[in-house]
């Protein structure tokens, strides 16, 4: 949990904690209406019309996997081409040495391999997986509980703060408080 | 007389729990001892396995010859169990990835115990092709193709070879997908865990998950992504082991019906071996609220839907048989049906064709010890099936002189046990410590996804 008093962390920002979906998307539509830029919504599971009202784009990861999957397909042919027609070509059973029905197979599924691979590395680094530095503010947003966080650029202005208060529970959050940059206690 | 013409969207988890129920009956299994019956069934399947570890040791001190095998019969129980558990593993893709893909939501309280399964089923299947070598610590470098002192390559011609790729990227994309969906619940554990060992555990494997709108938006395209590169990818995979057959000239192995057939019969085969896994862990772990028996009374249609494909595929085999004139083809099925290997033959048929059958009774469909029974003779029946195809013909080759009958040995059966085992091993110990359902995709399916404030307790301080 988070110690509201400490005075050597560093205050990231304001937090509010909502209590069901459709609230979180309304106060998520306001302060992105409001002009914050820095803001993030936390929620257990993936809540739908959310990425619509903070203003998401749509996540670039598809063209990573193609450019990724048609790299596999394209180096799949090559190898085999390359260990089968050049390097030692053997003759198997009468059939040419380039005989590329035979490389389709493996072609698909190196396409599938590198594919698949490169998303989930595209998702890390998106994401910022693993994320070593940013401890979970509240215990409760795994399970049922939603939180809307407002980034505080600058600390030393108070009133910055107040006002960021303010406008969570003028926007319906049942809970307000300051969030400190926390890492997970222990280091890797 | 009244008639409801709104739609009610099915509620596909009972009892009314809320998004807390959901976590603490999810997660309390893997926060407390286990039960005598785990630890009984645990000690069992560790037992089953060292004995198969046991025998697979002595014969690779003594050789393959402790096997069954002879000549012509140079493929056995090895390569029917390796068929068998590959097969078993593609109801779990089939569930995680195109029920996903076909926005079946039911899907979402089985997947996660349905992609174990296969993530076991492919572990267990890979034993077999290493260790029908003899000399495994040697194999498994020939199957790579890479740069070596030996200065050959692998033949990428050969469907063997194909296999490599397609086992080997079906077991790396299961896993990573199997992964990916439990990294929210993984952090939902570690956000309960009391005990600081088990903070550290959980942390580390949840990657610092803290369930961001940001992360969620690429989370939710990437497994899309892989959900559609599963799709393709588990149809690939048997296809691919049914060309180890069809791809060689031998009467009952070279028919182009083999991909589709062995296709759906892997999806049959593992949604029994689903059903049968299921009824088990919802009784032991207390999830019949969320494993209902209209998960199970769908997953016995898909049973019988597919148990009736791959009856059309064994009759359709012996119309091409007589269809194409040819003789040997025709001599092979007679064979199959009729010869030395009648009664496995009859086996599978009944198992697998006329039991399932059963299923069109709605009755018999929502009753557990009707479907476990029925479960466990589609297992017994897609083993046999695989058996058939192997040695109905190989036994009697082109040259009546060299035919021979083929008897497993207890090596064959002990090994096999042994995977039985393992498999069950693995899967004990994936109930016992990560999340066996879905937690963060149960609750966008909840009906308290639009929340009923009087049951939404909110304890959380």
């Amino acid at each position: 949990m988070i110690q509201n008093n400490s005075n050597h962390k560093k205050l990231s920002g304001v937090v509010g904690i909502f209590d069901e979906p459709h609230a979180l998307i309304m106060a998520t539509k306001k302060t992105r209406e409001f002009g914050f830029k820095y803001f993030d919504a936390f929620t257990p599971y993936p809540v739908h019309g959310l990425e619509v009202a903070a203003g998401l784009k749509r996540s670039p990861i598809p063209y990573v996997t193609f450019v990724f999957g048609l790299a596999g397909c394209v180096l799949a042919f090559l190898y085999q081409y390359w260990t089968s027609a050049i390097d030692w070509a053997l003759n198997v059973g009468g059939k040419p040495y380039n005989s590329w029905p035979a490389f389709v197979p493996i072609m698909f599924e190196v396409t599938i391999l590198l594919g698949g691979l490169s998303t989930v590395a595209a998702l890390f680094i998106f994401c910022g997986l693993p994320n070593l530095k940013k401890k979970a503010f509240d215990l409760s947003i795994t399970r049922d509980r939603f939180a809307l966080m407002i980034e505080i650029q600058n600390l030393d202005e108070k009133d910055n703060l107040k006002k960021t208060k303010e406008f969570l529970q003028s926007v319906g959050a049942k809970e307000v408080r300051e969030v400190y940059e926390e890492g997970w206690g222990f280091s890797l | 007389m009244q008639v409801n013409t709104v739609y009610q969207p099915e509620i596909l988890i009972q009892n009314n729990k809320t998004f807390s129920d959901v976590n603490n009956e999810v997660s309390v299994h893997t926060e407390r001892f286990p039960t005598f019956k785990w630890w009984f069934c645990f000690l069992a399947a560790t037992s089953a396995f060292l004995l198969g570890a046991t025998l697979a040791s002595i014969m690779f001190r003594d050789g393959l010859g402790v096997l069954g095998l002879n000549q012509p019969n140079g493929w056995g129980v090895f390569i029917v169990n390796f068929v068998f558990w590959i097969g078993i593993g593609h109801a779990g893709t089939l569930i995680s990835a195109i029920l996903f893909l076909f926005r079946q939501k039911w899907r979402t309280a089985i997947n996660r115990s349905a992609e174990a399964m296969t993530i076991f089923a492919v572990m267990t299947a890979l034993i077999f092709p290493v260790i029908h070598t003899g000399r495994p610590w040697y194999a498994i470098f020939w199957l790579i193709p890479y740069p070596n002192q030996r200065g050959l390559w692998v033949n990428f011609r050969s469907p063997l070879l194909w296999d490599v790729f397609a086992v080997g990227t079906y077991f790396t994309i299961s896993l990573i997908f199997w992964y990916i969906g439990m990294i929210p619940d993984l952090a939902s554990i570690r956000d309960r865990a009391k005990n600081g060992i088990r903070k550290f555990i959980y942390t580390v494997l949840s990657l610092g998950w803290r369930g961001s709108n940001k992360h969620w938006s690429h989370y939710e395209i990437a497994y899309m992504i892989l959900a559609g590169l599963s799709t393709p990818l588990v149809l690939s995979v048997h296809s691919v082991v049914s060309f180890d057959f069809a791809v060689a000239n031998l009467p009952g192995w070279h028919t182009t019906i083999f991909p589709p057939y062995f296709v759906a019969g892997a999806i049959f085969s593992g949604f029994a071996m689903v059903v049968t896994l299921l009824v088990i862990a919802r009784e032991m772990f207390n999830l019949q609220s969320y494993i209902t028996i209209n998960h199970l009374e769908k997953m016995n249609k898909i049973i019988m839907a597919t148990g009736m494909m791959v009856g059309y595929a064994y009759a359709c085999e012996f119309f091409i048989a007589w269809y194409s004139g040819n003789p040997f083809e025709a001599y092979a099925f007679v064979n199959r049906a009729f010869g030395p290997y009648w009664w496995a033959y009859w086996t599978m048929a009944s198992c697998n064709v006329l039991i399932p059958q059963i299923f069109w009774f709605k009755k018999a469909r929502t009753s557990i010890p009707v479907m476990f029974v029925v479960a466990l003779f589609v297992n017994i029946g897609m083993w046999f099936e695989r058996f058939v195809i192997t040695v109905t013909s190989l036994h009697r080759d082109f040259v009546p002189s060299s035919w021979a009958y083929y008897v497993p040995t207890w090596y064959d059966w002990g090994i096999t046990l042994g995977s039985f085992g393992w498999f069950l091993m693995w899967f004990l110990l994936f109930c016992r410590f990560l999340p066996v359902i879905a937690m963060a995709e149960i609750k966008a399916i909840m009906p308290t996804e639009t929340p009923h404030k009087e049951v939404h307790t909110n304890d959380s301080k």
